[in-house]
């Protein structure tokens, strides 16, 4: 039986460690670029796509991320294509995170003071010139935070996918558990990347929402 | 897509999804009870507690909320016996759930003492409460109220986590789920439902917990009387 250093297990875990950061990455722009979507839905002037937004938060809120990957694991087999993990990983994690971010979103919006509205709309301004100038400017900054937060969410959440076997860090942290019997080294050490990768956006995100709440002392 | 759903197995395995269920319920009331005390006791040490102890909590909160709970509960069940510390899948599902929940509800709360208005600690003080006294009936009550709709998300957030303890084995909804689907090979429509089954659990928890929230705390302007 061949011998596993310390480094043999390392090295195995941060080749993996990519497949983590690539998930995270296309899990949250993808779900930027459906959340923002659903956002205009949710806080537009059609009652038919106020409803269906706030029934799409509500479900994706309500309902376990493994759920959600199993589904679309085995939704989309039903069209008789043969669903690669990360395909039903991706689609699933993207839509989960655009459910979030809509959410925390739309009370960015929400915090706008309502003057705002009225004295835009009393330029003569229409609804997207309203959300264009005046709306998602300010809104934009007070998202920053918690967004840079929920990212956190984001990476935690792609250690799911290994469940339908897409093989990322937590993927790779059963499989060298199972050739090296080591699961306390292996599994302290699958920890330590993902604080690693988790910890830096947590504590800018701290940082932003002091510099954020500072600015609004001033003014 | 020529595809039949098929609902038939429901008839047969209903109990099989109950028994889920119930141990997925099971598992948060302990999980919440228990988590919640821990992120008390814990906001407590990091708000007012002695400074040497404080270090310790802002570590041990940091490491679980920037760690995935799969693997915190990988950790607790195949890590920890290599220690000589053996617990069965239940027992290491509900361990990790009040480790995971304790720290989260630890940052909530603090937040919540942290708002409290310093006067209330010296009006404590001057009726002649002790620290603790103070801490548990003038300062700890009106935390609570004022953070419970975050709290209350935060213990639905972990329920919903909770179906992650099936990979452990604990036989939760997920895991009832996961054997329906071996025998039946219809996954999706079993998925499907479970997944409901999930809505219905938080829609049902949240309002459970609004519930607890209005009986536990006294009503605004009670105070006055």
């Amino acid at each position: 039986m061949s011998e596993f250093t310390l480094w043999d297990i390392l090295r195995n875990l941060l080749l993996a460690t990519r497949w983590t950061i690539v998930l995270s990455l296309v899990s949250f722009v993808g779900g930027s670029l459906v959340g923002a979507l659903l956002l205009l839905l949710r806080i537009g002037y059609n009652k038919a796509g106020r409803v269906f937004a706030r029934g799409y938060i509500e479900l994706f809120q309500g309902t376990p991320l493994l759920m959600q990957l199993f589904l679309a694991f085995f939704g989309l087999g039903l069209f008789g294509i043969d669903v690669p993990a990360w395909l039903a990983a991706g689609l699933a994690l993207i839509l989960w995170t655009a459910a979030f971010l809509a959410e925390i979103w739309r009370g960015c919006v929400e915090a706008i003071a309502k003057g705002q509205w009225e004295a835009s709309s009393s330029l003569g301004m229409g609804y997207i010139q309203q959300m264009r100038y005046v709306i998602l400017p300010q809104a934009l900054k007070i998202a920053v935070p918690p967004t840079v937060g929920f990212s956190v969410q984001v990476v935690k959440g792609t250690a799911l996918t290994s469940i339908i076997g897409f093989v990322e860090l937590s993927k790779a942290g059963t499989v060298v558990t199972n050739a090296t019997f080591e699961p306390f080294t292996v599994y302290g050490l699958v920890a330590l990347i993902y604080f690693c990768l988790c910890w830096p956006l947590s504590k800018s995100s701290q940082i932003l929402e002091r510099k954020l709440n500072v600015a609004h002392r001033n003014h | 897509m020529a595809y039949a759903f098929d609902f038939g197995w429901l008839v047969e395995y209903w109990p099989v999804l109950l028994k889920g269920i119930g141990i997925t319920l099971e598992l948060t009331v302990i999980g919440g009870l228990l988590g919640v005390s821990l992120g008390i006791a814990c906001a407590w040490a990091r708000a007012l507690g002695p400074a040497w102890l404080r270090p310790f909590v802002s570590a041990y909160v940091e490491m679980i909320r920037n760690t995935p709970f799969l693997i915190q509960l990988f950790f607790i069940f195949f890590g920890l016996p290599a220690l000589g510390f053996r617990l069965g899948e239940l027992e290491a599902a509900n361990l990790a759930m009040v480790i995971n929940l304790g720290a989260y509800s630890c940052e909530i709360i603090r937040a919540g003492i942290q708002a409290t208005p310093r006067g209330q600690f010296e009006a404590g003080a001057s009726l002649g409460m002790t620290r603790f006294e103070t801490f548990r009936h003038v300062v700890l009550v009106p935390a609570l109220q004022r953070i419970w709709p975050a709290l209350s998300s935060q213990i639905v957030i972990v329920m919903l986590g909770s179906s992650v303890v099936s990979q452990i084995a604990a036989e939760d909804l997920t895991f009832a789920a996961n054997f329906i689907q071996s025998r039946t090979f219809r996954a999706f429509e079993t998925y499907f439902v479970s997944t409901l089954i999930y809505l219905a659990l938080a829609i049902l928890l949240r309002q459970v917990l609004r519930g607890v929230g209005w009986s536990i705390f006294p009503k605004r302007g009670a105070a006055a009387r």
